[in-house]
């Protein structure tokens, strides 16, 4: 086996790190100038994200190659920027950004993912007359999941998540005027909210106990050890630790983005949103946060756990997973929209990586995580493509035969398609390779190791089926089939030469990404890959996905059945078929029961407010009416009448006293006179008594 | 009938003249001569005062009547600079057509 090679851990930030907050800020200033445009300089706003993608990808790079300096010469990186953002009393809300490979791998992958995509949306939303309003959007999305991706504080990554969740619901609603486009915006954001509501009581949790949010903070952290021994001496409910509690909630956060059974309904119905989006949002970086999340929080999901052990919350999370990979990818098997295929494609496969993060550890879930980037983002926007070239069809029984009229999707999608399945040497046989792997290692239990090979082979089975429904047999749609244009294939080449490549990265041989993630070093040995245990699992995973493929060539082929004809497997047997159709009745069954219960509870807060508060309300409201009428017949009738009469009583004597006043000088003088005369009079009269 | 009773019978009725004149003339300038022979009535009730007063010696009456008069002149200046801006506004000397100064 390797030697291990001990790390030193370089902790101090390097410029590189302290300049890091520029690769969210970028897009996201880009998207601030880009809403402040008027709808026809579309150009501009294209130009604008682009180039801040092309930034955020340049800066990435240099960010990826300053880890990666830093690994070849022995150093485990870990910087860290915190700052101080405001202070309550004693305790400080900080924030900050870290630099580790962790974050530098996903920082290449969204960016190069997101610029590929933002360069294919230039073509696909060409026709749409709220372009400008699309790429601010799409830039603004970008700048929070970079948010997120090097947030070192639990709140800058829940603010990043929450923008991301906005910005969500912005572009699966951006056709807002039909109603299913709405409604499905509106299901993403409610549904992902419950999930939030978990991970910020987990948050406030934890800060409430550790007093800090940072991840890392040269031992002040809260995932590092001083921290977590706190969390693990408190108890919580039902045997838990408040480690294992906190870990629980926050994984409630990851399964509502990353779309786990429960919470999973919300992404089949997301992909009412343009085809870019559903590719870089609900395949290849949205969704993954909630991976991104438990990868980012492990420590604190592993804490506790003895030497080869595990904890509760990693055991919830590879249950969640498993349950989930195998759940979506049945339902994915009797959907007949293309996206919708693919979307629970996506739910399935995150719960591949779930279950790959609880039972293998950080590499193997994130491994899966930027493989399953590249080829779901292949195959979205090659659904894009189909869609594109099928005048907007996306019902996989009206296509068919396309593999003439579109040569380059199809061979494109046919990489991304087996890759998906897991077909040797592609990328996603060694990442879901090394989950099987880790699940058959795994020492709670060994069903979760069955629920993913059969998870495998279902995906081999319903990924054939589409590509036989929309690339085989002939055209059964209307009009004709065209191939799209150089600035949509192009993007599609360069994924499909990293869906193959990719994988090469994580082989067991050379488990390079493995070893880069954990800070230790790696060589090239030939002879695990043909040790008994691992060549045994690769021989039965093969054999799974060649069975997968050869049922659905079998079943598919050549048929071309009629649209309306009944599927094949209906025939076979429709009450399950028709089971998967209908989704399993998962939303039926939220409409009887949460939905149901709300509404009932809304109707019972409307009776309340309209009979008791309303009520109390108006009686109050009647008094003061009454009082009101009261005061205005006083009013009326003793102040004013008092108060009119003393005027009317003025003004009489008044008119009185004018007559007086002639306005003659003469007779003023006479009456002078006269009273000189009375008064004169009585003077001499009353001296003489 | 002393010299005073006498003094003051004239005063008397130079006043009346003045005060009858005053109130029955029409003409405004007619009203100020008879202000004006009340006025003097007065000044002929303070020097008889004074001369058959008890200080005859003092100059205090003869004081008051110099001073009475210029007030006199200075007052008929005024009210005929008064009477004058009111006929050339109302082309008329009539008291009994100014009934304007009322409220």
């Amino acid at each position: 086996m390797q030697e291990t090679i001990s790390f030193t851990p370089q902790l101090t930030a390097s410029p590189i790190a302290e300049m890091l907050w520029l690769v969210p800020a970028v897009p996201i200033v880009a998207a601030g100038i880009a809403a402040l445009l008027k709808q026809p300089r579309r150009k501009l706003a294209a130009t604008l994200a682009i180039g801040s993608m092309s930034f955020s990808l340049l800066f990435s790079l240099f960010a990826f190659a300053h880890v990666l300096a830093g690994w070849t010469h022995g150093l485990a990186i870990r910087e860290t920027v915190n700052i101080t953002w405001f202070q309550v009393g004693n305790s400080q809300v900080e924030l900050g950004w870290v630099l580790d490979p962790l974050s530098a791998v996903m920082l290449v992958m969204v960016t190069f993912v997101g610029l590929l995509i933002f360069i294919y949306s230039t073509r696909y939303m060409e026709h749409d007359e709220n372009y400008t309003r699309f790429f601010c959007f799409l830039s603004l999305f970008a700048g929070a999941m970079l948010g997120v991706v090097i947030a070192n504080s639990l709140l800058l990554f829940f603010m990043c998540w929450e923008l991301v969740g906005l910005t969500s619901y912005l572009l699966i609603g951006f056709w807002y005027y039909k109603p299913s486009a709405a409604s499905a915006a509106k299901k993403a954001f409610l549904t992902t909210r419950v999930g939030d509501v978990f991970f910020l009581l987990g948050m406030v949790w934890l800060f409430s106990q550790t007093g800090t949010l940072l991840f890392y903070n040269n031992g002040a952290g809260s995932l590092e050890s001083n921290a977590l021994l706190l969390l693990l001496s408190q108890h919580a409910a039902l045997g838990l630790t408040a480690a294992g509690a906190i870990g629980l909630l926050i994984f409630a956060g990851a399964a509502g983005k990353s779309g786990q059974f429960p919470l999973h309904v919300w992404l089949p119905d997301a992909m009412e949103g343009p085809t870019p989006v559903s590719a870089l949002i609900h395949a290849a970086t949205m969704v993954a946060a909630g991976v991104y999340l438990i990868a980012r929080v492990y420590p604190l999901m592993q804490a506790g756990a003895l030497a080869g052990g595990t904890t509760t919350p990693l055991i919830v999370v590879t249950w969640v997973g498993a349950f989930t990979a195998v759940f979506a990818a049945l339902i994915a098997v009797a959907q007949n929209d293309i996206k919708r295929i693919l979307a629970y494609s996506t739910v399935s496969q995150l719960g591949y990586m779930m279950a790959g993060l609880g039972m293998g550890g950080v590499a193997v879930g994130m491994f899966h995580l930027i493989t399953h980037a590249f080829f779901k983002a292949l195959l979205f926007m090659g659904a894009g493509s189909v869609i594109h070239g099928c005048h907007d069809e996306q019902d996989i029984r009206r296509m068919g035969g396309l593999k003439s009229d579109m040569p380059i999707t199809f061979l494109t999608y046919g990489i991304g398609m087996l890759a998906l399945s897991g077909f040797p040497i592609l990328s996603g046989f060694w990442s879901k390779d090394g989950i099987l792997e880790a699940a058959q290692h795994w020492s709670v239990a060994k069903t979760p190791f069955y629920m993913l090979v059969f998870g495998a082979l279902l995906t081999a089975f319903y990924m054939t089926r589409q590509v036989a429904y929309v690339f085989l047999g002939h055209w059964r749609g209307h009009g004709t089939a065209h191939e799209s244009p150089n600035v949509m294939t192009v993007p599609l080449a360069i994924l499909a030469f990293f869906a193959m490549a990719l994988g090469l990265l994580g082989t067991p041989a050379w488990p390079w990404f493995h070893a880069f993630l954990e800070g230790r070093s790696t060589r090239f040995e030939w002879h695990i890959l043909v040790e008994p245990g691992l060549l045994g699992l690769m021989l039965t995973s093969t054999a799974v996905v060649l069975a997968g493929i050869f049922l659905g060539l079998k079943i598919y082929g050549d048929r071309s059945p009629k649209p309306e004809a009944p599927d094949v497997l209906e025939k076979f047997a429709p009450m399950p078929w028709r089971w998967l159709r209908d989704r399993l009745y998962v939303d039926e069954f939220y409409a009887l029961t949460v939905i149901a219960f709300y509404t009932w509870w809304a109707r019972v807060a409307d009776w309340l407010d309209r009979k008791v508060w309303g009520g109390a309300v108006a009686s109050v409201a009647s008094v003061f009416r009454g009082w009101a009428h009261l005061n205005r017949f006083l009013d009326a009738n003793v102040v004013d009448g008092s108060f009119d009469k003393g005027c009317d009583e003025i003004s009489s004597s008044g008119g009185l006293l004018a007559l007086l006043q002639t306005g003659r000088v003469q007779t003023y003088l006479r009456i002078l006179a006269l009273a000189i005369v009375v008064l004169t009079a009585i003077l001499i009269w009353s001296s003489r008594a | 009938m002393t010299p005073l009773a006498s003094y003051l019978l004239v005063a008397a009725l130079l006043f009346s003249i003045g005060l009858a004149g005053a109130l029955t003339r029409r003409n405004a300038i007619l009203v100020l001569i008879g202000i004006e022979l009340m006025l003097n009535a007065a000044n002929l009730n303070l020097i008889a005062f004074w001369r058959f007063g008890p200080h005859p010696e003092a100059l205090t009456g003869m004081m008051f009547a110099i001073f009475s008069i210029a007030v006199a002149a200075a007052e008929a200046a005024v009210g005929l600079g008064l009477v004058i801006q009111i006929h050339r506004h109302a082309k008329t000397t009539d008291l009994d057509a100014m009934n304007r100064m009322k409220g």
